[in-house]
């Protein structure tokens, strides 16, 4: 398995090739027990938080797949598995045929490091503060060894800091010294200094104003179609979501409910939380239209509903949804659904 | 669509560079400082009894630690401005004749040494210590954190005199004034280290789940890479102002130490050891052996307090 | 009824900080009418929450309102002793924010901190602010409120407390209520139902409601009228979908074009160069100028007062009639 050198080429032909990334029934489990010795007084059993339970997707190269979610649904610990940020309870990551898990592909996974990288959400805490700008973008290809000698670097983290939009001199400044939106630029910067051809944003734009958000998608789009980035985008924004990926993953509790092209999803959303999720957010082009009122709120993860996790708060849940599990088959997880429940 | 992205903010046109002290004095840190009167006082208070003490060789008129300026004839001497004060010795002698200002110069010089070395060798234990329990965490992290939470319940001073009549024992009471330099210095860094290690491990523990650290696990740097690069710089604010209010503690503890007797011997005096000879003359009328040491580490220590208490507001921006 | 509940005029309010003084809100006008839910929005610092506080006049020193004056029903409050004022907050006022947790006591069970707020501002009884705050509880949509007004705040999820809050604020009948991003620590879900809530509120009590927020959204779906601030003045305020269908002030223009939308499909987003400048470097004339696309000579050097164009009030030198006559 060899790690590919160059960005891929567009190619306009649709030949069915392996996903780049593709994701195998990932777990992850976290212990929120109170400490031993109080659990023990108060005979208190174990608490296990299942963050992500059984998620599989793939992701074809040079596309944007997105996983959309509200609070607690899982999407941001997925994002940190795949990245390796995270080792998964369960289940496993490849990324152009390499594990991220395997030991026995540790080299391989070594090769690949570099092509993986990761935009954060917070742009004041995902830079050292006590750096200046040129030396937090130097530092990936200076750990890689990408080039040798400081004016070969200093040219490269100028290329860089220009093909963001910013200036090139603006290095020699510190974090805090730019806006929350030129940081996002900045940390997108660092992530391309390692020649990286997969980006993960963990919602690289809520923390940011409108206006701003705009400018960051915008400068995403164009360095996606300028050097064929995949990108995993997570985001709880589904407007923001339709805006940047071609398909999407709609996640609920740890799991995913629906995955569907985006176009589709917000044409003909078919699980009935994707439905009640896009008829709930407030959106500028839908002034004044009729909702449906939405009910409930999101159960707590520690303690989910058995069967499917959406049971409680959904019309066309009946005795099978509150027992059994729905797998995701044709892309929705939906027992209604299959058995052809559902209204059109 | 590449001038799209041209197209995007080039804000502030192009950046100067900044000398650090320029950006030192635009500081937040050095507005405050200025605001405050106090402050600028207790600095220059500071400032002054270090000059003195690294001058001191210059400035005595005799070098205290050397027995052959000593003579008894001039022993008990009162300060200069009563009738049978005597030049050179302005603020009078000892018992053994020794001139109370040279002494006191010296004494300042060796306080500071002490305390400076305490504050490094207890700085780098509890940093090293913090770091590692804060990064690591479960099993390091509870066992360093227990054997702070144990020494914590012992008074500094009695780990102190633990360590030194521990290592007398094995060495001998006869030892030269280097090695009890040492010692002292090592006893004051087994008793500070734990507010150290503390105040790191729970800036670390705030730093460690902060982006830029997992950007870094990113690129592959390893655990002690990305404690040192990154980790440590950003805890080091509040160890400064630990450091400094522990430099005053760890003087007065020097200077206790020397007063029990079993700190630096008579021969090599501190101001604590001033301070115990001279108690001896204070009901005898010869207040002035005893009371212008105890004003020196008076001033001292309580300039440093009040330098570290200011750093500390200065630097948390919550009281701001 | 035509006077408003709320009315603005001309406020200002300045921090002094080390480095001078900061004009914060400067020259903000509007009104609010019985029932009518108005919209402020803006990006951070564009001064929308401070408006909202200095309304309350919870603005805290080196603060303060430095002109202008605030009138709860014709009446001025800007000017009233402390005292006097916090008797007309919670009363008069009620007040929604961000975090339901800072308005919520810990240590009391809701109930009693609601029939506090009622007897503290009304004759009621014990017995009887008890059956009125059940009674609010549900009519801000808490399942079993007789059972839930003993529970903690703790014992309530994140949309459940924002309900909660609401319930207070409702405590002592105010005739306004300022809501300070009231939707935007809770999940989609959830929020849609606070807005659903909030509407309610205008159409059934008569409540004015001040909504402050940064989702343009939010204001879409709830607000009858929307005043869009930047750079802590109004550029634009007019009906909500006037404003966000046809907006006519070019950063208005600028902010909907960036907001992408579900209702269809756009390639890219517009965007606006730059960012808005720090309250120490508004630049001089229109504060927007650095950054607008239609800028000309007259907006760098004086300031454009809000005219009226249609429904809207617009702060812009392009609606004058005799710059548009001359050029």
């Amino acid at each position: 398995m060899n790690a590919p050198v160059m960005p891929p080429p567009r190619t306009g032909a649709r030949a069915p090739e392996a996903p780049y990334v593709a994701i195998e029934g990932l777990r992850r489990t976290f212990d929120v027990s109170r400490p031993w010795l109080a659990r023990v007084i108060e005979r208190q059993p174990r608490q296990i938080l299942r963050a992500v339970d059984g998620v599989s997707f793939e992701i074809r190269r040079g596309e944007t797949f997105a996983l959309v979610g509200e609070s607690g649904s899982g999407k941001s610990t997925v994002a940190r598995m795949v990245v390796g940020l995270l080792p998964p309870s369960a289940g496993d990551v490849r990324i152009t045929g390499v594990s991220m898990t395997d030991p026995r592909e540790a080299t391989a996974r070594r090769r690949l490091r570099r092509r993986i990288q990761m935009i954060f959400q917070d742009p004041y805490a995902s830079m050292n503060p006590r750096w200046r700008v040129r030396k937090i973008v130097a530092e990936p290809i200076r750990a890689f060894n990408l080039l040798q000698g400081e004016v070969a670097i200093g040219r490269r983290v100028g290329d860089l800091l220009g093909l963001v939009g910013l200036h090139p001199d603006d290095g020699v400044k510190y974090p805090h010294e730019f806006s929350g939106g030129q940081r996002q630029r900045i940390a997108i910067a660092r992530a391309l200094a390692s020649e990286a051809e997969f980006l993960v944003g963990d919602e690289p734009t809520s923390a940011l104003d409108v206006s701003v958000q705009a400018q960051i998608l915008n400068l995403m789009r164009d360095l996606q179609d300028r050097l064929g980035l995949t990108y995993l985008f997570i985001s709880h924004n589904l407007a923001v979501v339709r805006h940047m990926a071609n398909r999407i993953g709609v996640m609920y509790l740890g799991r995913v409910v629906e995955i569907a092209d985006g176009r589709e999803l917000f044409r003909a959303p078919k699980h009935p939380y994707t439905r009640m999720l896009l008829d709930a957010v407030p959106d500028i082009g839908l002034t004044g239209r009729k909702r449906i009122p939405v009910s409930g709120e999101i159960p707590n993860p520690i303690d989910p509903p058995s069967g499917c996790a959406f049971n409680p708060r959904c019309p066309f849940a009946n005795e099978r949804c509150r027992i059994e599990v729905p797998a995701l088959v044709e892309g929705v997880a939906c027992h209604a659904f299959q058995e052809r429940r559902l209204p059109a | 669509m590449s001038a799209s992205v041209q197209d995007t903010p080039l804000l502030p046109p192009a950046p100067v560079k900044r000398s650090a002290l320029a950006r030192f004095r635009e500081s937040d840190v050095y507005a405050s400082f200025r605001r405050s009167k106090l402050a600028m006082g207790a600095f220059a208070v500071t400032l002054v009894l270090v000059l003195l003490a690294l001058a001191a060789p210059v400035i005595s008129p005799q070098n205290p630690y050397d027995p052959a300026q000593l003579e008894l004839i001039n022993s008990n001497l009162p300060p200069l401005w009563y009738a049978d004060g005597v030049a050179p010795f302005t603020l009078g002698t000892d018992d053994q004749g020794r001139d109370v200002l040279s002494a006191v110069f010296y004494g300042l010089r060796l306080s500071l040494i002490v305390g400076l070395l305490g504050v490094v060798v207890s700085g780098f234990l509890g940093i090293v210590l913090g770091l590692v329990a804060g990064y690591f965490g479960g099993f390091v992290d509870t066992l360093i954190m227990r054997i702070a939470d144990v020494q914590l319940t012992f008074p500094a001073i009695l780990i102190a005199l633990v360590v030194d009549g521990v290592a007398k024992a094995a060495v001998g009471s006869q030892m030269d004034t280097n090695a009890a330099i040492g010692l002292i210095v090592l006893s004051i860094g087994l008793s500070f280290w734990v507010q150290y290690a503390r105040t790191v491990r729970s800036s670390v523990l705030v730093e460690k789940n902060k982006d830029y650290v997992q950007a870094g696990r990113l690129i592959g740097l390893s655990s002690p890479v990305i404690m040192v690069r990154h980790v440590l710089p950003n805890v080091l604010g509040p160890v400064f102002v630990i450091a400094t209010i522990n430099l005053a503690l760890a003087i007065i503890t020097e200077a206790t130490l020397s007063f029990l007797g079993t700190g630096l011997p008579d021969s090599m005096p501190s101001l604590g050891t001033l301070i115990r000879t001279g108690n001896r003359f204070l009901f005898s009328g010869e207040w002035w052996i005893v009371a212008f040491p105890g004003l020196a580490l008076a001033g001292l220590v309580l300039a440093i307090n009040l330098l570290g208490d200011w750093l500390r507001d200065a630097l948390n921006p919550k009281l701001q | 009824m035509t006077e408003p509940v709320l009315s603005v005029r001309n406020l200002r309010v300045a921090f002094a900080g080390r480095r001078g003084t900061l004009t914060a809100i400067d020259d903000v006008s509007f009104d609010i009418a019985r029932g009518e839910i108005l919209g402020v929005v803006g990006e951070s610092g564009a001064g929308k929450s401070v408006t909202g506080s200095a309304v309350i006049g919870l603005i805290d020193p080196p603060g303060g309102i430095v002109g202008g004056q605030v009138l709860l029903k014709g009446e001025r409050i800007d000017n009233l002793p402390p005292e006097a004022l916090r008797r007309i907050r919670g009363r008069r006022i009620g007040m929604i924010f961000q975090d339901p947790l800072t308005s919520l006591n810990p240590l009391y069970r809701v109930g009693r901190q609601i029939v506090e707020t009622i007897r503290t501002h009304t004759d009621l009884s014990e017995k009887a602010a008890r059956t009125r705050a059940i009674d609010l509880l549900a009519e801000v949509g808490i399942p079993a409120p007789e059972r839930r007004i003993d529970g903690y705040p703790h014992e309530f999820s994140g949309g459940m407390r924002q309900r909660v809050v609401i319930a207070l604020a409702l405590a002592a009948e105010p005739e306004l209520i300022i809501a300070d991003e009231p939707t935007t620590a809770l999940d989609v879900s959830v929020q849609a139902q606070i807005i659903a809530l909030l509407k309610r509120l205008g159409s059934e009590r008569g409540t004015a409601v001040m909504l402050v927020t940064h989702d343009m959204g939010v204001i879409a779906e709830a607000a009858d009228r929307v005043a869009v601030m930047y750079s802590g003045r109004i550029a634009e305020i007019g009906p909500v979908r006037d404003v966000v269908q046809n907006p006519l002030h070019p950063y208005a223009k600028g902010l909907m074009g960036a907001i992408p939308t579900l209702a269809q499909e756009t390639d890219r987003l517009a965007q606006i160069p730059g960012s808005m400048p720090r309250l120490s470097d508004i630049p001089p004339g229109c504060a927007f100028n650095p950054r607008c696309p239609s800028v000309f000579g007259r907006c760098r050097v004086e300031r454009p007062d809000p005219i009226p164009v249609g429904a809207h009030r617009v702060a812009c030198h392009l609606y004058d009639r005799s710059e548009a006559s001359a050029a």
